[in-house]
């Protein structure tokens, strides 16, 4: 019971929000930008990739899962377990 | 009390898991189709309006952080600024809204629809013998309504939501010991933007 910090108690202020989402909004900028030059089959990689560098910052620090207990890291981790299991499943249906 | 609020927040993570596998089912479909006609959703994409998507992108990424700070204003017992913040963030989700209105009405002008519905546009290269269009371009219409419509669903069961929060918290119902809604509205709230940031390169941006 002991061992997690609950949200009750952070001290932090309003710093790491501001922080994130001028990351965010940046990161915005960047694939905005980044899909008027053709990178070929790059174009999708670069594209996921962006989205889920922001999709991190918003789980870890708007969802505060970086300050979370582990239960709830595990819950968001076999989430995102499934998922990408779903995707590979797809991937490789889709030379079928 | 905390347990409790722990626990909540578990149960509202499981929720949001199936969530995310749900539009993750969908967008499985999704690259399917593209896999299948890319020539045609190559073209569809065209008339989507990147400049109105990038709009709702900021607009929601910006509802997501006045959600976060309407949480830290529970946390620190701030009842004006937690309805401030919680009516802030209704705006946004209105705004998203708003701009979805003036596309889906776009669509529904050009015809750009739902394969049984679609009209063939000038600029489509992938036809039958006879000049038809491929389904092609309809099936990435139906995905585009699909997706984007299911997720504007789940914006304006967050409005109701967070206007529910905004009337508790203005009754003082909220304070730094107990804010458990308001957490569990923003955590929904931060899903429906997570979605949103991978709806919006996938259809929009990606060529």
């Amino acid at each position: 019971m002991s061992t997690h910090e609950s949200t009750h108690q952070h001290a932090h202020g309003s710093g790491v929000y501001v922080k994130t989402l001028a990351a965010l909004l940046l990161l915005t900028l960047i694939t905005v930008a980044a899909s008027y030059i053709d990178f070929g089959s790059g174009n999708v990689v670069i594209a996921l990739l962006i989205a889920s560098m922001k999709a991190s910052l918003v789980a870890l620090f708007f969802m505060h899962v970086y300050y979370s207990t582990r239960l709830t890291k595990m819950i968001v981790a076999s989430g995102l377990f499934w998922l990408i299991l779903l995707l590979f499943i797809k991937i490789g249906r889709a030379h079928v | 009390m905390e347990q409790q609020a722990d626990t909540s927040k578990i149960g509202m993570w499981l929720f949001l898991v199936t969530e995310i596998l749900l539009f993750g089912g969908l967008f499985v479909g999704f690259g399917m189709m593209q896999a299948r006609y890319p020539q045609e959703f190559l073209e569809a994409h065209e008339h989507l309006q990147r400049p109105l998507g990038s709009l709702n992108t900021v607009v929601l990424l910006i509802s997501s952080f006045t959600m976060v700070m309407g949480v830290l204003s529970a946390q620190r017992n701030d009842k004006k600024k937690l309805v401030m913040y919680l009516i802030f963030t209704i705006i946004c989700a209105c705004i998203f809204l708003g701009v979805k209105y003036f596309e889906y009405s776009h669509k529904f002008e050009e015809h750009l629809l739902p394969p049984r519905w679609y009209h063939a546009q000038p600029g489509d290269t992938v036809r039958d013998a006879a000049g038809n269009v491929s389904p092609g371009y309809g099936t990435f219409f139906a995905f585009y309504f699909m997706m984007t419509g299911l997720h504007g669903f789940h914006i304006l069961v967050g409005i109701i939501l967070l206007a529910w929060l905004a009337i508790r918290a203005h009754r003082g119902e909220f304070s730094s010991k107990y804010y458990t809604p308001v957490d569990l509205v923003g955590l929904y709230w931060h899903l429906v933007d997570l979605i949103w940031i991978y709806l919006f390169p996938l259809y929009y941006l990606i060529k």
